[in-house]
C-alpha cells in the first residue's frame, strides 16, 4: 500500500494579500455580466476565470470577487464548494485526473491510480512537496472505449499503461 | 429516391479527417438543409412533425420529445424569452456518446438548436457542456463562430426574421447537473440541487421562463427528422421505437466503441458483431445496458432488442444505450462498490435516502469486499435499495444509483455470499496471484491485504 503521510501546505501558498481583482480579471467579469440575464448567472464562469488566473480560489479571492460583483461571498462559496473542478485549496502546476469510473476500473484503472500514488508518493487530493503534481481522480471521463484514461493539463491520455507512466510524468517535469 | 435516404443520419457526415467539423464540409454534405426547410414551416407543423416522429429523449429517460415540447407556452402572449438548453454534461458512468457527437459533428447540434428555436420561438440557446470536455469545447466554440459569420446565428438569420444566439457554458463537474432542474439551478448560479416539480421547466425554467432541456443526441436527430420526414424516421427503428441510436460497449470486449444502429438492434449483435465479442479468456457474466444507473442484465437477455420498452420489461432501462460489460474475472461486488461510491460522492445532499443511504451502502459494500461482511449486511443493502426507490427521493439520482446494486444482489448473490463465507474477495485473491493477465499488470510489491481503491 502506498504511504499516506498527510502533507502540510507549503508556506509559500498560504494566503497572499491578493485581495483585489486585477484589471484583466475585472474586464473578464464585466464581459460575463454583459452576457448574463441576471448577475448570479456568472458565478461558475467567474470562479473559473479567477482560478485560471490564480491557480485556485482562495478565501481572499472569493472576497475580492464578492466585493467587485456584489454577489454575497456565501453564495459564491456555496457554488465553489459544490464542483469537482473548482479548487478551494492550492494545487500543483500539473493536476492529474486519472479516471475512476467503472469502465476504466474494468480495464485496470485502479492500477494506474495506485501506480501514480506510488510514483508521486502522495494520495488522492494531495500535492507533491515540490508543487509539481496534484492528484485528483475524477469520475467517468467519457472515453470508455479508450480505458483506462487520464486527463492532465487539459489533455486526455488514452489507453494508459503503468509502464508508460514514469515517462509521461517526466514529460510534464520538462515543460513545467 | 429511397436509395438516397440515409440509414445512419447522426453519423453519416463523420469522416476520419479534420474536415467533418467545419461548416463548409457540413453544408456541402447537406447540413443545415433541415433548418432551411424548417423556415418554410409553421410552428404547429414543426411540432406535429416532431410528435409524429415518435422521437424519445436520448439522455436516458426516453420521454417523448414532441410531447415535452408541446408543454411550452406558444403564441404572442406567451412568456419570453424562451430558452433552449442542450444537456451536454455527459457524466453517466460508461457513457461516451455525446463526446463523440460534439467532437465530430458540432454543427449538427447547432442545427438542432436552430430548429428548436424556429419551433418554439426561442431566442437564446445554451450548450451546458461538461467542463472536462476540452476538445468538444474548442470545436463547439469554433463552430458557433462559423455560424455567426455565416448569419446562421444572430439577428434575422438567413433573412427569415428569426433572432437566435447560442452561448456555450462549460460546467465545473458534477453529475447531478445532468438532472434538468439541477442544471437550471446551476446556470442561475445556485448550488445544483434539483427543483420541485411542478412547475416543469417547459413552463417556468431558467430565470422563470419557459425552457426546454434535451440531450445532445436528441437535438442531433432534429435536422434529419425535419429534412427526411417523420415516416422515414419511424421506419429506421426495427420495432416500435423510432430512429437510430448511438450504442456503445466498454469493458473487456475486443473492440470497445460506438456505433449508430437501428433502435431495437439485438444486444447480442451489438456485443458480438460490433464490439467483436469478449476478449480471449473472458466470458460475459452480466452487463449494464445503458450506463451506470441501470439494472444488470445477464447472458439470457442477450437476444432481446435494445429499445426503451423491451429493456424496461426485462427489469432494466436502456438509459444512454452504452453497455458496460462485467466479465467473469472482475469482482461484481467491486463493480457495484465503484458505482455506489460514485453516486454517493455525486449526491447533491438534498434528501436523506440519497445523502445518507448511498454512503451507508458504500460502507456495507466495502465491508463485504474487504472480507469483513456479515450475512445481515445483504439484507441491509436490500433495505437501502427500497429506501431509495422512486417516490422516496427528491430526484432520480438515488433510484438510479441502487439499480445496479439491487440487480447484482439478484443475479450475483452467490458472489456476495462467497465474500462473506470466505471472509475475503475471491476475485481479488486470484488477481494477486497473477491470474489476471490484462496488459496492465498488478503493482508488484504493493502489498496490502485489502482491495484498495483510490
Amino acid at each position: 500500500m502506498a504511504t499516506k503521510e498527510q502533507q502540510t501546505i507549503p508556506v509559500s501558498v498560504i494566503e497572499t494579500p491578493d485581495i483585489s481583482l486585477s484589471s484583466k480579471e475585472q474586464q473578464g467579469i464585466d464581459e460575463l455580466i454583459s452576457h448574463s440575464p441576471q448577475l448570479a448567472g456568472i458565478t461558475i464562469d467567474a470562479l473559473k476565470l479567477i482560478q485560471a488566473e490564480r491557480g485556485w480560489v482562495s478565501d481572499a479571492s472569493l472576497h475580492a470577487l464578492s466585493l467587485y460583483t456584489q454577489i454575497p461571498v456565501a453564495d459564491l462559496d456555496s457554488v465553489a464548494t459544490f464542483y469537482n473542478l473548482i479548487f478551494r485549496q492550492p494545487v500543483g502546476k500539473v493536476v492529474l485526473h486519472p479516471c475512476d469510473g467503472i469502465s476504466c476500473d474494468l480495464m485496470g484503472g485502479e492500477h494506474i491510480r495506485q501506480c501514480l500514488k506510488q510514483q508521486l508518493n502522495i494520495t488522492a487530493g494531495e500535492t507533491t512537496p515540490d508543487n509539481r503534481f496534484t492528484l485528483i481522480p475524477l469520475p467517468c471521463l467519457g472515453a470508455c472505449d479508450k480505458a483506462p484514461v487520464m486527463i492532465a493539463n487539459k489533455q486526455l491520455f488514452e489507453n494508459v499503461t503503468t509502464d508508460e507512466l514514469p515517462k509521461l510524468l517526466s514529460t510534464f517535469n520538462e515543460v513545467s | 429516391m429511397n436509395q438516397t435516404l440515409p440509414h445512419n443520419p447522426l453519423t453519416r457526415f463523420i469522416t476520419d479527417d479534420e474536415s467533418c467539423w467545419s461548416i463548409e464540409q457540413y453544408q456541402n454534405q447537406g447540413g443545415y438543409q433541415g433548418f432551411r426547410k424548417s423556415l418554410t414551416l409553421s410552428q404547429e407543423q414543426l411540432l406535429d412533425t416532431l410528435k409524429e416522429s415518435n422521437l424519445r429523449g436520448r439522455g436516458g429517460a426516453g420521454f417523448p420529445t414532441g410531447l415535452k415540447w408541446s408543454f411550452v407556452p406558444r403564441g404572442d402572449d406567451a412568456p419570453s424569452p424562451r430558452y433552449l438548453i442542450v444537456n451536454a454534461d455527459e457524466m453517466e458512468p460508461g457513457t461516451f456518446k455525446d463526446r463523440m457527437l460534439m467532437e465530430k459533428t458540432p454543427h449538427q447540434i447547432i442545427e438542432g438548436l436552430l430548429i428548436g428555436a424556429q419551433t418554439l420561438g426561442a431566442s437564446i440557446g445554451y450548450i451546458f457542456l461538461r467542463g472536462d470536455y476540452y476538445l468538444a469545447e474548442k470545436r463547439l466554440t469554433k463552430a458557433l463562430q462559423e455560424c455567426r459569420d455565416a448569419n446562421l446565428l444572430g439577428e434575422n438569420i438567413l433573412g427569415s426574421g428569426l433572432d437566435f444566439d447560442i452561448h456555450l457554458h462549460t460546467s465545473a463537474g458534477r453529475y447531478i447537473c445532468g438532472e434538468e432542474t439541477a442544471l437550471i439551478n446551476s446556470m442561475e448560479g445556485k448550488r445544483a440541487n434539483p427543483r420541485a416539480k411542478p412547475p416543469f421547466p417547459q413552463v417556468a425554467g431558467l430565470w422563470g421562463k419557459p425552457t426546454i432541456v434535451n440531450n445532445v443526441e436528441t437535438f442531433c436527430n432534429l435536422p434529419h427528422i425535419i429534412h427526411f420526414g417523420p415516416q422515414w424516421f419511424k421506419d429506421l427503428g426495427l420495432n416500435d421505437d423510432a430512429g437510430t441510436k448511438i450504442f456503445g460497449v466498454s469493458g473487456r470486449v475486443n473492440h470497445p466503441g460506438l456505433w449508430e444502429l437501428p433502435m431495437g438492434t439485438p444486444i447480442r449483435d451489438i456485443i458480438e458483431q460490433h464490439a467483436g465479442g469478449m476478449r480471449d479468456g473472458y466470458t460475459l457474466k452480466g452487463f449494464l445496458p445503458g450506463g451506470g444507473s441501470t439494472d444488470f442484465l445477464v447472458a439470457e437477455h442477450l437476444d432481446i432488442p435494445m429499445d426503451y420498452d423491451t429493456i424496461s420489461k426485462q427489469g432494466s432501462r436502456m438509459g444512454t444505450g452504452t453497455i458496460i460489460i462485467l466479465d467473469d474475472r472482475y469482482c461484481p461486488v467491486a463493480m457495484v462498490l465503484n458505482l455506489i461510491k460514485f453516486f454517493a460522492q455525486e449526491s447533491c445532499g438534498w434528501c436523506t435516502p440519497c445523502r445518507d443511504g448511498l454512503p451507508w451502502a458504500q460502507v456495507l459494500l466495502e465491508k463485504i469486499e474487504h472480507g469483513e461482511g456479515e450475512p445481515e449486511d445483504i439484507n441491509q443493502l436490500e433495505e437501502l435499495c427500497r429506501f431509495a426507490a422512486p417516490g422516496n427521493t427528491f430526484c432520480a439520482l438515488a433510484p438510479g444509483a441502487v439499480e445496479p446494486l439491487q440487480s447484482a444482489l439478484k443475479y450475483f448473490r452467490e458472489d456476495f455470499e462467497a465474500h462473506i463465507n470466505q471472509a475475503c474477495c475471491p476475485f481479488h485473491d486470484k488477481k494477486r496471484q497473477g491470474i489476471d493477465e490484462t496488459g496492465t499488470p498488478c503493482i508488484k510489491g504493493s502489498g496490502g491485504d485489502k482491495y484498495e481503491q483510490l
